[in-house]
This record gives structure tokens, sequence and C-alpha cells, in this order.
């Protein structure tokens, strides 16, 4: 479905992910982290963004062990950054899909 | 003579010795399977064991039983796989050559993975029922309790068999009733997930039934530790969960001899081809069942979907055709509701548990994502499929190997 965003239209699933990451820029993660109650993203937001997006690009499943583990922050932190579900709300923000943690 | 080495004589390796022991030609290729254990366990039966409907005598049978003739069992501890050399190296020193390795190690719970989970009140009031000696020890504690919080908890996804922890909440509900003491004990379910189950209109479905049987329900719990003496689950947001008896599904990780061997994930899953079988890294390796990453439940029912089509690329790897990409994730599961009823529900990769009738489209007699009684016979009545035909390799009758989508409502 369509949804209008800072001003762009984007595609995104009934859970309000993004379903084609090439739409995805930086004022629209600022619009997602609006409307999922984070106030601000600052340096370390940014830098898991990057790599939640990275890891996206290389087809590696994502997991909150996974992200623990990276060096890029600990868990504690990631849900000190990103409260209530930390890797669904980085994902959607991120403009990546919500991860399968299946199953 | 060339050889086939499967590694876990599980249900998974168990099938697939049973398949290529009638598939491949016996003059070229010598079958051995791998496994230190005497004993196979009918692991679905460890949701019954706590319940006191299933007995211990009712799961437990030799692995011996189950390996065909035409195979031979190796009842030795591998420690290691050393995949550029096709060589498994054995515990008591033997070095096993291979051309085509079959990986069925499953996995396993590792409780150790959270602080304080296997800790002073490990299997005193905090218990698995993954296992059989943890299954066991909550029947005595079940039968025990006089009252109190019993927490339900799943530690974090992947897990074997992700419904188990539901059917628990549901079957403990109806046994306390069964007891007369239901008012006395509060159940509640605590999850990492955003819902009760993984796919949406299920997790509908089962979401109903836990305010049905109230069941109360705690959602994206990310477990932290355990507070042995207070009794308590802390979670990284700082909620706290107050347990009188808390059955836990711990961490769930592949066999540490991946660890050993360099093969595994952060969590000894093994990178594999999730349409083919393949090992990602190494072309003579295939992998089936718990033990693989691949996006699918971990679950006898996969297991046996994906046995059937590994065997057909078995074969055609070894007449160095290309392989089928044709699993396409298909998994069946009951799901025990409670007070003599289930629930069924056959889901795939790309296709969500929905309602409709199973096997046959608009007949059944099976009825998807709906309880019935009917449903409830079927699942008791697969412990004697498991042990006469599934484990054997026999085709189930009517029950195709790739999810049929007619009789669906998607």
């Amino acid at each position: 479905m369509d949804k209008t965003i800072s001003g762009k239209t984007i595609q995104v699933n009934e859970e309000g992910y993004l379903t084609n990451f090439s739409e995805w820029d930086k004022d629209i993660a600022l619009a997602i982290s609006q409307e999922e109650h984070i106030e601000e993203l600052g340096p370390k937001h940014w830098k898991i963004i990057e790599y939640l997006q990275d890891q996206f690009k290389q087809e590696i499943p994502l997991s909150i062990r996974k992200i623990g583990k990276s060096g890029v922050v600990d868990i504690e932190e990631f849900y000190a950054l990103f409260p209530q579900g930390p890797l669904k709300k980085a994902t959607k923000i991120a403009g990546i899909p919500k991860p399968a943690s299946c199953i | 003579m060339k050889k086939i080495l499967i590694l876990g004589a599980g249900t998974a390796g168990t099938m697939m010795a049973n398949h290529l022991n009638h598939e491949v030609e016996k003059k070229e290729w010598e079958i051995n399977i791998i496994d230190h254990r005497q004993e196979h366990y009918y692991q679905p039966g460890y949701l019954f064991l706590p319940f006191d409907i299933y007995e211990p005598e009712d799961i437990v049978k030799p692995i011996k039983d189950f390996i065909p003739k035409g195979v031979n069992l190796i009842n030795e501890k591998a420690l290691k796989i050393l995949p550029l050399e096709k060589m498994v190296q054995m515990v008591n020193g033997d070095q096993l050559h291979y051309d085509i390795l079959i990986i069925a190690t499953g996995c396993n719970i590792a409780p150790e993975e959270i602080p304080g989970m296997k800790g002073s009140e490990w299997h005193q009031s905090v218990f698995d029922f993954y296992t059989f000696e943890g299954s066991l020890a909550l029947r005595n504690a079940m039968r025990d309790f006089k009252g109190g919080k019993l927490v339900v908890h799943i530690t974090e996804m992947p897990i074997k068999c992700p419904v188990a922890p539901l059917e628990f909440a549901f079957l403990a509900d109806s046994y306390f009733k069964h007891k007369k003491m239901r008012d006395k004990v509060e159940i509640t379910y605590v999850t990492p997930l955003s819902g009760a189950f993984t796919k949406p209109k299920a997790t509908e479905a089962l979401s109903h039934l836990l305010d049905e049987k109230n069941i109360l329900q705690i959602n994206d719990f990310g477990i932290k530790k355990i507070d042995n003496e207070q009794k308590k689950m802390i979670d990284y947001e700082g909620r706290e969960v107050a347990f009188d008896l808390l059955v836990t599904v711990p961490t769930n990780k592949g066999d540490a001899l991946m660890e050993n061997s360099g093969m595994g994930d952060d969590l000894n899953f093994i990178p594999t081809n999730k349409a083919t079988l393949q090992s990602l890294h190494y072309p003579e390796v295939f992998v089936l069942g718990d033990a693989s990453n691949i996006p699918a439940s971990k679950a006898g029912s996969v297991a046996h979907f994906e046995a059937e089509i590994l065997t057909e690329n078995i074969l055609h790897y070894i007449k160095n055709e290309p392989l089928k990409e044709s699993f396409d994730g298909h998994a069946n599961c009951f799901i025990e509701t409670g007070n003599g009823k289930a629930l069924l529900i056959d889901f795939n990769y790309t296709h969500e548990p929905v309602e409709g009738s199973f096997p046959f489209p608009g007949i059944g007699p099976l009825r998807l994502l709906k309880e019935s009684r009917m449903n409830h016979m079927g699942k008791l009545a697969f412990r004697w499929i498991y042990w006469h035909m599934l484990l054997k390799g026999t085709h189930i009758p009517f029950v195709s190997t790739a999810m049929q989508e007619e009789g669906k409502h998607f």
C-alpha cells in the first residue's frame, strides 16, 4: 500500500514496513522514528541503522543476539535506544523487512 | 566403495537412512550412520509426559530397532568434521572418510545462555520440557504443585516445535481444571514475540484461545536473567515476572560438533540452501532437520518432508545432475488445545497457516486452524504413525511433500 511520509509516497506493508528499500532515505527514517515514539536519532541510532541495512544487503538473518555480539551495540543499550521491541522498531526505521525471527 | 555418512540417528537421520537404503545402489555405496546414544526418543511425547498422558516407556525405544539392515550403525561419538579433508574425526581416534555427508544432529537446549537459568532452582522450580529428564522432573513437580503462579516461557527464537510452549499452557489449563484446582493456579504465557505465534492469522486464533482459557499473556519479553532467590525473571527493560513454577524453553542451539568444526552460525546452526538442503559451503555436505539454519519450523513433520526431497537430491548429486530446488518449507502440526481437542496447521515458506480442510480439499476430515476432537485423535494417532511409518520412511498417504494450496482460505 501507499504511504505518504515526509512529503514522499512510499510502498509499505500492512505493518508499516517499507517493501522497497530503495525508497528509503534519512528523512523517512526520522518520520518513522517519530511514529515509533523515538524522539531523536543520535549517532548511535544511525550506526545501528547502518549495520542493520548492511546485514540486510548481505542477506544475513537478523536477531537481537547477533546484534548484541556485533560489537556495534550491546543488548542492554539496544533496548535503551529502541525501547519495547528494539529489533522490530529499528528494522522499520531502517527501511528493511521485519525479521522473520520465525517460524 | 564410496561412502555416505549420516551424522545423527534421531528423527531426521533415521528417516534418511531408511530412504537411502531403498534408493542407493549398494554395490557402489556403503551407508553409515553415527550416533553415540542407545535410545531414540519420541520427542512430541515430552509435551504429554508432564501431564501424565504418556508414560516414559511410551516414548523411548532402542535406536538400532529403526536402522535398516543395509545400513551400518556406528555407536560412537563424533568429535570434529574436517570438511576440506571430507573426514569425520571420532572421539575414539578413528577417522571416517565420506563422499557424501548428511548432517542430522538436531538441536538442544542451552539454559546456560541466560544468567541464572541453570541456577539453584533448575529442576526445582525452573524446568524445561525439551529433554526427557526435564519433562520427567516437571511431571513430578506438576503432580506436587499446590497452586500459585505457573509461567510458561520462551527465551528466544528459533526453537524446536514453536507451538509446543502454547500447547503446554493449554494443557496446563485443562490439567488443573481436571484436578479441580484451576482457581488456585495463575497461568501466564511469556514470549519474546509480539504475539502468541509468528504468523498473523494463527496468532489471532491462538490469542483468542489464550483469552478463553484465562491465560495471561506478556509479549516482547527479552529475558536478561533469572533471580533464583526471588524466583523471578527480569527482562532488558527491567520488567519482572514472578513465578512459583517456571516452565521455560531455553535458547536452542545446534550441536557443539558444528562449533568444533567451524561449520555453524552463532547458534551452531549450519548455513544451508533452503530449497535444495545442500550446505552453502561444501557441495558434498547436506543438512536435514533441526540442524540447519533454513527459515522453516524445527519439527519432525518438516524433517519428514525434507527427507523425501533430500533423497531425490542425493540421487541427483550422485549422478552429477543439477539439484532440485523443491523444498517449500512445508510444515504440518497438530496443536493440542486441552480438553481433548486440537488444532491443525499446514503452512510453508510463503503461505501462513489459514483455515480450510485437510488433507482432502473441501472435505477434510480434518479442519485447519479450528479446534476439534478429530484433530486431537490425529495427534494421538501420530505416535503410532511415527514409530511404524515416519521413521521407516514410508510415505504417509494423502499428505503431499509440497504444501497444497487447494482447500485453504487464503
